[in-house]
């Protein structure tokens, strides 16, 4: 008997906490949704990349007052959702967004799959899309498709040739020889990667002397960096994900893998890999890149750390961040929360964000950064296809 | 002499009355309230399907991803080319095929190495999928670009909700379903009363494989985007499992008992909890095992028991007589 009373008030309180703790509404605010992971698979990368950016982006604009709407100020209300990484959690989270708390504004999800998993319903409610943890390639067939969306972290396709560029600079300087390895993990983005780069580097007068891919949540890195090693290239690329982004950096560290120019991909930009590497860091390239000694970029990384207590990653953080700020600018250009009038405004002005001026052409940022350089604790720019202020590359000396 | 007795009957109806009213469900609300119930429906074909083979055969099978994704993949492959309906059948056969191929190979195997067995492989199949991706199709992302909208996603999985349910009846009073309670029950005894064990696991195996993988097609264009992480997510596999075992596996309708509570649960704690929704859910888990050991399906049957005992003990039967 005891038992099932408890079980009753175990079950009671849960369900009444549940429905009583809906967020309280007040008039004259601005109500923005925002679904992406908090657990699962992606948490990690949106931990450090989106849910910062977006909590101080909102912190910013309450304490300015708020939003400036056609003159009248407003504040915005965040209201937050937990996709779990999973593309049904997701769906579910954009209609709950869009139809039960009857958002204003959406921030759209992070990650590429995810984000295009929910873009139809995104634009089925008539909401400004704009995406920036979504990189693949065929960007143009979706804005098409959505002419609601907007994306604004590049092409993959982009990023590697970029790559290719910078290495055919360093060759042509005498820095480097033409013997290159190049790896890459067998998903997504590392294949596109690959499949850019391979011949852009063949073309670009490259000698590929050692190449490979490894699956997913691969743990051992020993046989690719010493296969690499064998094949004396002066430089390695690696087209990775976070997990064998620091997994192969500690093996090429521990071997002293012998190159004077190092890439690795995604990751490479967060602060952590500077921290889990120390002085081995000095002189790894990466995906990404940011103007990193910029006024604008020092000032938006100071107020993350002062305001949320993590430090932001050296691509995508400020690009997320620059993505709020277009949102709040095209809104106070539209001066109404009508969403196609913003999604107008978004589609034909200019907005000035911590990234710089941005203007969308087709729908698309087309100056971006591409590749970066750790260099004396900060990851620079080292190329982009424009944006300007780009650091010199420096040659890799030694890992430690 | 006819095909059904009364209380079939009675069943039948009150289940077809309870089908169409679902089928309703996408004229009251197209937004959030729809989207809900494909997860639940989803998750109750899933379950059911799941409930087919391992409810009376007691094998835990975690691969219930492989052949979701084998599923998600047939469509993401074929979309461009072949009409849905056609790589909806694809999607069946090779599902049931490949759970053909793993039951001869593996259903010798009981206990824990089963278990083991089916989660590795949806890993196996994980990588052999991406794996020849890359060798062939040079990327690994597909896009799934269909008319289709939420509402038809609904109506197609409660259509196979229905077929599911009544394979499981059909197979329940079949000499296969008969079969497999003996082996749920004894497997020894089984082989020595002459049922051929390891034929009737393979087929029945197969049937919710099958299902599944159509469940998986089902929902491919809804993701739009089908990438292996997102398509063979293990997540799923166990996901399955522990709804089915909540709700109990005894019956056929007993799964949908724990998929309709714990999927509203579920989203309530993470709708207003979105930053303790692991936490909380985990603690959920907890005080469910503990205090419903047999599922919601034990709840009802000792409700059941007792309502039926005051009853007695009202008619002035005295308990001893039982």
């Amino acid at each position: 008997m005891e038992r099932r009373t408890l079980i009753k008030t175990f079950a009671a309180s849960l369900l009444a906490s549940a429905v009583l703790a809906g967020p309280a509404m007040a008039e004259g605010t601005i109500k923005i949704g925002a679904s992406a992971p908090k657990t699962g698979p992606l948490a990690g990368g949106a931990a450090v990349t989106y849910w910062p950016a977006v909590q101080l982006w909102v912190n910013d604009v309450n304490e300015r007052g708020g939003i400036d709407v056609g003159g009248e100020k407003m504040k915005v209300e965040l209201i937050e959702y937990d996709d779990r990484t999973s593309n049904e959690e997701a769906i579910k989270n954009i209609q709950r967004m869009a139809t039960v708390d009857k958002v204003d504004f959406i921030i759209p999800p992070y990650g590429t799959g995810i984000n295009l998993a929910t873009a139809p319903l995104i634009a089925k409610y008539g909401y400004p899309h704009i995406a920036v943890t979504a990189v693949a390639d065929g960007i143009e067939g979706f804005t098409e498709r959505w002419p609601n969306s907007f994306w604004t972290l590049g092409t993959s396709e982009a990023m590697a040739s970029s790559l290719v560029d910078v290495l055919t600079k360093m060759r042509e300087a005498g820095q480097i020889n033409e013997k290159v390895a190049v790896v890459n993990v067998a998903d997504a983005f590392g294949i596109e990667l690959a499949n850019t780069g391979k011949p852009k580097l063949k073309e670009a007068g490259f000698d590929i002397v050692y190449e490979t891919s490894y699956p997913l949540q691969q743990q051992d890195f020993a046989p690719i960096i010493s296969g690499a090693k064998d094949a004396g290239p002066d430089t390695f690329i690696a087209f990775s994900y976070p997990g064998d982004t620091f997994g192969l950096t500690k093996q090429a560290t521990i071997t002293d893998l012998p190159v004077k120019a190092y890439y690795v991909g995604v990751a490479t930009a967060f602060p952590a890999f500077a921290q889990a590497n120390g002085a081995a860091a000095n002189g790894v390239m990466g995906v990404g890149g940011v103007n990193a000694a910029s006024e604008a970029y020092q000032d938006f990384a100071k107020r993350e750390v002062e305001v949320t207590g993590v430090a932001p990653d050296y691509w995508a953080s400020p690009v997320q961040y620059a993505s709020l700020e277009v949102l709040e600018q095209a809104i106070t250009k539209a001066g109404s929360l009508d969403k196609a009038a913003v999604i107008e405004a978004l589609g034909s002005e200019t907005f000035e964000t911590i990234m710089g001026e941005w203007k969308f052409e087709d729908n698309i940022i087309k100056k971006f950064w591409t590749v970066g350089q750790w260099q004396d604790g900060v990851f620079h720019g080292i190329a982009s296809t424009g944006v300007g202020g780009e650091f010199e590359p420096i040659v890799k000396s030694g890992w430690n | 002499m006819s095909l059904m007795n009364e209380k079939e009957q009675r069943i039948a109806a009150i289940a077809l009355m309870l089908f169409g009213a679902a089928a309703m469900i996408p004229f009251a609300d197209d937004g959030y309230y729809l989207s809900l119930c494909v997860n639940i429906v989803m998750y109750a074909v899933l379950c059911t399907a799941w409930t087919l083979f391992s409810g009376p055969t007691h094998y835990i099978s975690l691969a219930t991803a492989a052949f979701f994704g084998i599923g998600t993949y047939s469509v993401g492959l074929g979309i461009d080319t072949l009409p849905f309906p056609l790589l909806v059948a694809i999607a069946a056969v090779a599902s049931g095929v490949l759970a053909g191929l793993v039951g001869v190979a593996t259903l010798r195997l009981s206990g824990v190495y089963f278990v083991i067995f089916t989660l590795g492989l949806a890993e196996l199949v994980r990588q052999v999928v991406t794996w020849l991706q890359v060798k062939f199709l040079g990327s690994v992302g597909l896009y799934v670009f269909t008319d289709m909208t939420e509402k038809h996603i609904f109506w197609m999985l409660l259509a196979l909700a229905a077929v599911v349910y009544i394979t499981g009846w059909l197979v329940n009073r079949s000499r296969l379903g008969f079969a497999l309670r003996i082996i749920g029950n004894d497997e020894t005894v089984a082989r020595h009363v002459g049922i051929d064990v390891a034929r009737a696991k393979v087929i029945l195996f197969m049937i919710s494989g099958a299902f599944i993988g159509i469940t998986g097609a089902i929902l491919a264009p809804r993701f739009a985007y089908v990438e292996p992480p997102s398509a063979f997510n293990p997540v799923i596999s166990f996901q399955v499992v522990i709804m089915a075992l909540l709700g109990g596996t005894g019956r056929l309708w007993a799964p949908l008992l724990g998929v309709i509570p714990f999927t509203i649960l579920f989203d309530r704690i993470s709708a207003s909890f979105p930053n303790h929704t692991s936490l909380l859910i985990g603690v959920a888990f907890m005080a469910i095992v503990y205090f419903l050991p047999r599922g919601v399906m034990g709840l009802i049957d000792d409700f059941r028991a007792r309502h039926a005992k005051s009853r007695h003990a009202a008619a002035g039967v005295p308990e001893a007589a039982e």
